[in-house]
């Protein structure tokens, strides 16, 4: 053991010497390092100079904070009156979530057969309604939320339309590139049976996406129950409205109560639907008939 | 050249067709109930949400109008041109709102890398693979899990409450939310690493952190640096919004000319806001493709 060590620890100079790569990174390869790491960390102190942070601030503002974690405790809805609005609301946030992503699956669907290299009609079609989607996904929902209570003033059907059109940004991006790494090996073997345009895309696309697609509807159906509940901050329906109403009049164990009612949603949510998406998924891979 | 293949007579056909209607039909019914449940559960919904499709369509012409309106000076001597006839007009606040414009980036900056930071420092606790003591790590687990689930404009609320209005309870917000939503991705990166090099040097008695340097960092390290990036992209656009509420950033002057009807404000804003995304996401696409490939380079 002890003359094995030693042997290596010997060998040690010799070993540097003929890799030294393996011993010590190139000063090249260690400058870029250094440089990123000082770039990014300047940018740093310079964005708390810039936006003001000061330590005093920060160090009264976790104290205020504190007091007001201690103030939230115990959660407490208030009423019974006040109970029953706040569960309203949260169907109200869930009902927002549902519609608007299924409406957003159903629209992007159509954008983002046109918008993928191999579905699609032509490439000018394709290039627009590629571009059409950045320019919706660039605009926030809460944004978006704005403009719908223009149309259809204030309540929840703002909100669906506006978690809907926030969505078939992202839905037609995410789509179009399911579709484009679709197999194309079914779409070859319907053309070779002389199968249209369309069959190939309803027999040789379509059962390849279909799972990937229904997980992505699930995983946003749960992420926006999540944003529906900022949505109501502007008017757009939803327990927003009651978090940003109990904040403004410091009601705090309303506040906690509601926030507990969201995690707790978002909980009952997340199970059910990791419980679809197995299924969903499980199914697919079953051996083909 | 042409051949013909030779065709099924008609009663092997149907035999044919029979078992292959037969093999379809329980998959059918299953999938008509399914989409009779989601057609039910969204009229229900409909109901919930007050949709009213006749104040859609009646008002449809709102939207389209709006565009209409916020593409229109609507003051001055150039009242009632499109706005991009005088650009100069159109975006007479340019130099006010490139600096806010920066600011935002800046609280979306700061956001990101503050919680990266926090879900650095804890991701490696939430992994099932190197965290022994269960206690610890569902707790960690827990703590992310309300980190992201709670939205950042709600911890903005709250914090304005207690670090006054401004840009700091901005970045805290982003930063809280970002540690959440990043420290559940690095933990499942960290979880799913290969565990001979971990092996490797717990056998020459290296220390936890030792450990986490020398054989998880270097597995980890691009994957990390890609989801933050991806994340910056989301929170750059979370700032542009931090303002509605008062915490900073470009959303300030973007909700007041909403709400006092700067109708060419709204329009110029709101482009400055798409282009800069937009220039952010196709930066961190780029950079990200780059780690990627860097990743798979032997």
């Amino acid at each position: 053991m002890k003359a094995s060590s030693q042997g290596i620890g010997s060998d040690l100079p010799a070993l540097k010497a003929r890799y030294p790569e393996h011993f010590a990174a190139s000063w090249t390869k260690r400058a870029a390092v250094v440089g990123v790491v000082t770039v990014l960390s300047g940018l740093f102190l310079f964005g708390f100079w810039r936006l003001d942070f000061s330590l005093d601030r920060i160090l009264s503002g976790i104290g205020k904070l504190g007091t007001l974690v201690l103030l939230m405790l115990p959660p407490n809805p208030g009423s019974w009156a006040k109970f029953f609005t706040f569960i309203h609301a949260l169907a109200e946030t869930v009902a927002i979530a549902f519609l608007g992503t299924l409406l957003a699956a159903l629209v992007a669907f159509p954008i983002g057969l046109v918008a993928a290299r191999n579905t699609t009609v032509n490439r000018l079609v394709q290039f627009a309604s590629r571009r059409l989607l950045d320019g919706i996904r660039g605009i926030d929902t809460l944004i978006w939320a704005l403009l719908w209570i223009n149309v259809v003033g204030l309540g929840p059907f703002a909100g669906v339309l506006a978690i809907m059109t926030s969505d078939i940004g992202t839905f037609g991006k995410l789509f179009s590139e399911a579709i484009e790494a679709a197999d194309r090996k079914p779409v070859e073997g319907i053309i070779s049976t002389g199968g249209t345009r369309l069959h190939q895309i309803r027999f040789g696309i379509l059962p390849q996406v279909f799972p990937v697609i229904a997980g992505q509807v699930l995983y946003f159906f749960e992420s926006n129950t999540r944003s529906g509940t900022i949505i109501g901050i502007v008017g757009a329906g939803g327990i927003g409205l009651h978090l940003a109403e109990q904040i403004r009049t410091l009601e705090w164990q309303a506040v906690s109560f509601l926030v507990l009612l969201i995690l707790v949603m978002v909980a009952v949510i997340d199970a059910l639907s990791a419980r679809l998406r197995r299924a969903i998924i499980g199914r697919s891979q079953q051996p083909p008939m | 050249m042409a051949t013909s293949l030779p065709r099924l007579t008609d009663d092997r056909l149907a035999a044919l067709m029979q078992a292959y209607h037969d093999a379809v039909r329980a998959k059918r019914l299953r999938s008509m109930a399914f989409v009779c449940i989601v057609i039910g559960l969204m009229f229900l919904s409909g109901w919930v949400a007050q949709v009213d499709l006749f104040k859609l369509v009646a008002n449809f012409g709102n939207f389209f109008s709006y565009f209409d309106r916020i593409m229109t000076f609507d003051s001055g001597p150039v009242a009632g041109q499109r706005v991009w006839t005088d650009p100069a007009e159109w975006f007479w606040g340019l130099r006010k709102w490139l600096i806010l414009l920066a600011d935002t980036i800046l609280i979306g900056y700061l956001g990101t890398a503050l919680g990266a930071i926090g879900a650095f420092l804890l991701c490696f606790s939430a992994a099932a693979n190197l965290m022994p003591n269960p206690w610890l790590r569902s707790g960690v687990k827990r703590l992310f899990e309300f980190c992201r689930t709670v939205p950042e404009i709600v911890f903005a609320l709250i914090f304005i409450i207690a670090f006054g209005l401004g840009p700091i309870p901005g970045v805290l917000a982003i930063a809280l939310h970002t540690m959440g939503a990043l420290g559940k991705l690095f933990a499942e990166v960290v979880e799913n690493i290969d565990m001979k090099s971990v092996e490797g040097s717990v056998s020459t008695g290296a220390s936890f952190s030792q450990t986490v340097r020398f054989a998880v960092l270097p597995q980890v390290l691009s994957n990390f640096a890609s989801y933050t990036l991806l994340r910056f992209e989301i929170n750059v656009r979370g700032a542009s919004v931090m303002g509605f509420v008062g915490a900073g950033g470009i959303g300030q002057d973007l909700i007041e000319a909403i709400r006092k009807f700067y109708y060419a404000d709204v329009s110029a804003l709101l482009l400055l806001i798409i282009l800069t995304v937009t220039v952010i996401d196709l930066g961190t696409e780029r950079l990200r493709h780059a780690l990627i490939s860097r990743e798979e380079r032997p």
